[in-house]
């Protein structure tokens, strides 16, 4: 008896935490269903400092968990009266599945090398694989913008894409989860006459599935994500993906739909491969 | 086939040393469209914006030594910007470390909803900083809610929290919220990896929780323990972009980071002193990681 209490009292403690961290997801949602009305009525005040000290109790902003009126009127306004967001979220689409497409491709090619491959060097390469792969943004953006000069890539979608394919962190993940599969498949199938490249495609790919679809998932979330890249690299607003151009977004009452929107990709794609995402965030993090 | 036929004359030192050779031409292969870009696009330019970190920027560009350097150093704004990026790091750390670890010790427990708790502190990970900015101004505008419930509830004075030291708080928070769930599932492996057996012997033997959690829990947990403050050390610098959409290029001095710095360097040209502040981070970065990973050596020898 008292262990289920325990264990309850746990869970209420642990469900609290969970409450907190998904707060601003729920309001998200939820208001993204108010109309504008209410939006305006509720939020108003923000960035108002100067009008606001007269009433004290209108002075604040009205944080409403449940809208009066459920609308998808907002769904409406983003999707059909502002074609300047669909194109902006094509743009973030456009930049985001080269990325990742290129960097899988290229990222495992690597890490069979790294992991399986016998060769002088291999340890001090992968160490300044991770070595970069550590350094934050602002730190390569000054090597990233003088090469995008050079080759004339500078206003260009590739001025991003091709960075995002090299980048180490692939490299990195791949070769952790290919440390996992035995050295003993590979010198069998070489003693059946296999060669690399035929080792590469029908054993360590299928065998390193997971860890490709893991690798998916945290690249979508962080790419999907960037802002500091097309801040620097894009400077025609058109060309800009959503994740700067929804900071933009002033209160017109669709702030809370374009963000679920916004939202929605990688929220769903990580419920739907979670098993897979937390296995490859876990994997990365057990040294080989 | 004709390969293996090759092999069978050969003494087996002759095979293996063959098959590293063997190797090494097609580790070639397999490597170079990964190493040319990543030459081409990280370490030569990397290695170009060192070296420029030396030069003038005079049209004849000649070696000027440590000159840059000692500009950024003497500038305030790159003082401000370094040392509140040390202290940001310096105290969220720690904490982050703290709650995840709390957090994951007890979903690491017999209890129930697990499976969606874990998914709960995992979701913000995946959520796009941008989609809720809005949130953020919500609770921490000066018409904010958190002053609302704060003048409301408790009789405190209101806060311009952008605007004044409590930035710092807020931007605390929102690194917590966006990353203590990363933290919690690479120590939910590590926990898992502990025999559990190691917990029973220990019972038997008398030890106390506490006892357990320091003996067998903290100790065990070591190598992932430097895994998790590297990752949060690097979050820790990435919090630039909530920072950014919140509070734009020139944001309160008290959250005024190097990423501001750098970006806003960037904005006015001034390449001598942002290619110096890029070349000076990495070092820092370098060195803390190395030291990271001398320290977990040297602790583990002292473990066996």
């Amino acid at each position: 008896m008292a262990a289920v209490m325990k264990k309850s009292a746990l869970t209420v403690v642990m469900c609290a935490i969970a409450i907190l961290l998904l707060f601003p997801i729920v309001i998200t949602f939820t208001n993204s269903l108010m109309t504008d009305q209410e939006i305006g009525m509720n939020y108003g005040q923000i960035g108002q400092m100067n009008q606001a000290v007269a009433g004290r109790e209108h002075a604040f902003v009205n944080l409403k968990l449940l809208p009066d009126q459920v609308t998808l009127m907002q769904y409406g306004k983003v999707l059909v009266d502002s074609p300047r967001y669909l194109a902006m979220f094509w743009n973030s689409v456009f930049l985001v599945a080269p990325i990742i497409a290129g960097q899988v491709l290229v990222a495992a090619l690597a890490a069979y090398a790294l992991s399986k491959l016998k060769f002088r060097g291999r340890e001090f390469l992968f160490l300044v694989y991770v070595l970069t792969m550590l350094m934050p943004f602002q730190v390569t953006l000054v090597p990233n913008y003088i090469i995008a000069d050079k080759l004339g890539l500078l206003g260009s979608a590739n001025a991003i894409i091709l960075p995002g394919i090299f980048a180490a962190f692939g490299v990195f993940m791949l070769r952790q989860f290919m440390l996992e599969i035995p050295y003993a498949y590979i010198e069998a199938a070489k003693m059946d006459g296999a060669g690399h490249v035929r080792i590469f495609c029908k054993i360590i790919i299928p065998m390193v599935k997971p860890g490709l679809a893991a690798l998916v998932i945290l690249l979508f979330v962080d790419y999907w994500n960037m802002v500091e890249q097309p801040l620097v690299f894009l400077d025609d607003p058109f060309k800009q993906p959503l994740s700067v151009f929804l900071s933009r977004i002033d209160g017109e009452g669709i702030a809370s739909a374009a963000s679920m929107i916004y939202m929605a990709p990688a929220v769903l794609l990580f419920l739907f491969a979670e098993t897979y995402f937390i296995k490859g965030v876990q994997l990365s993090g057990i040294k080989g | 086939m004709k390969k293996r036929g090759f092999w069978h004359g050969y003494l087996k030192a002759t095979t293996i040393k063959k098959w590293i050779r063997q190797d090494a031409s097609a580790a070639l292969m397999f490597l170079a469209p990964s190493a040319c870009g990543f030459a081409l696009f990280y370490l030569i330019p990397f290695a170009m914006s060192v070296f420029d970190s030396f030069m003038d920027n005079t049209v004849d560009n000649h070696f000027t030594g440590l000159n840059n350097y000692r500009e950024l150093l003497a500038s305030d704004s790159f003082r401000k910007a370094a040392s509140n990026t040390f202290y940001f790091s310096a105290v969220s750390v720690p904490l982050i470390l703290v709650l995840s670890l709390g957090i994951a010790v007890i979903l690491n427990k017999n209890m129930y909803l697990r499976k969606w708790l874990r998914t709960a502190y995992v979701l913000p990970l995946v959520v796009p900083v941008a989609s809720v900015v809005l949130v953020w101004q919500i609770l921490f505008d000066w018409n904010g809610s958190m002053n609302a419930w704060l003048s409301g509830g408790f009789g405190f004075d209101r806060v311009d929290w952008m605007k004044t030291d409590a930035a710092r708080y807020v931007i605390l928070v929102v690194y917590l919220w966006k990353n203590i769930g990363y933290n919690v599932i690479l120590l939910l492996a590590g926990l898992q990896q502990i025999p559990k057996d190691y917990y029973e012997t220990a019972q038997i033997e008398g030890a106390g929780r506490l006892r357990q959690f320091g003996g067998i829990t903290l100790i065990y947990l070591t190598s992932t323990m430097f895994f998790v403050v590297i990752m949060s050390i690097i979050n820790s610098f990435k919090v630039f972009r909530e920072t950014y959409l919140i509070a734009g290029d020139y944001p309160h001095d008290s959250i005024y980071g190097m990423q501001h710095y750098m970006n806003n360097m960037f904005s006015s040209l001034d390449i001598q002193k942002l290619t110096a502040a890029a070349t000076l981070m990495a070092g820092c970065i370098l060195l803390i990681v190395l030291a990271l990973f001398t320290l977990e050596r040297q602790y583990r020898r002292f473990m066996e």
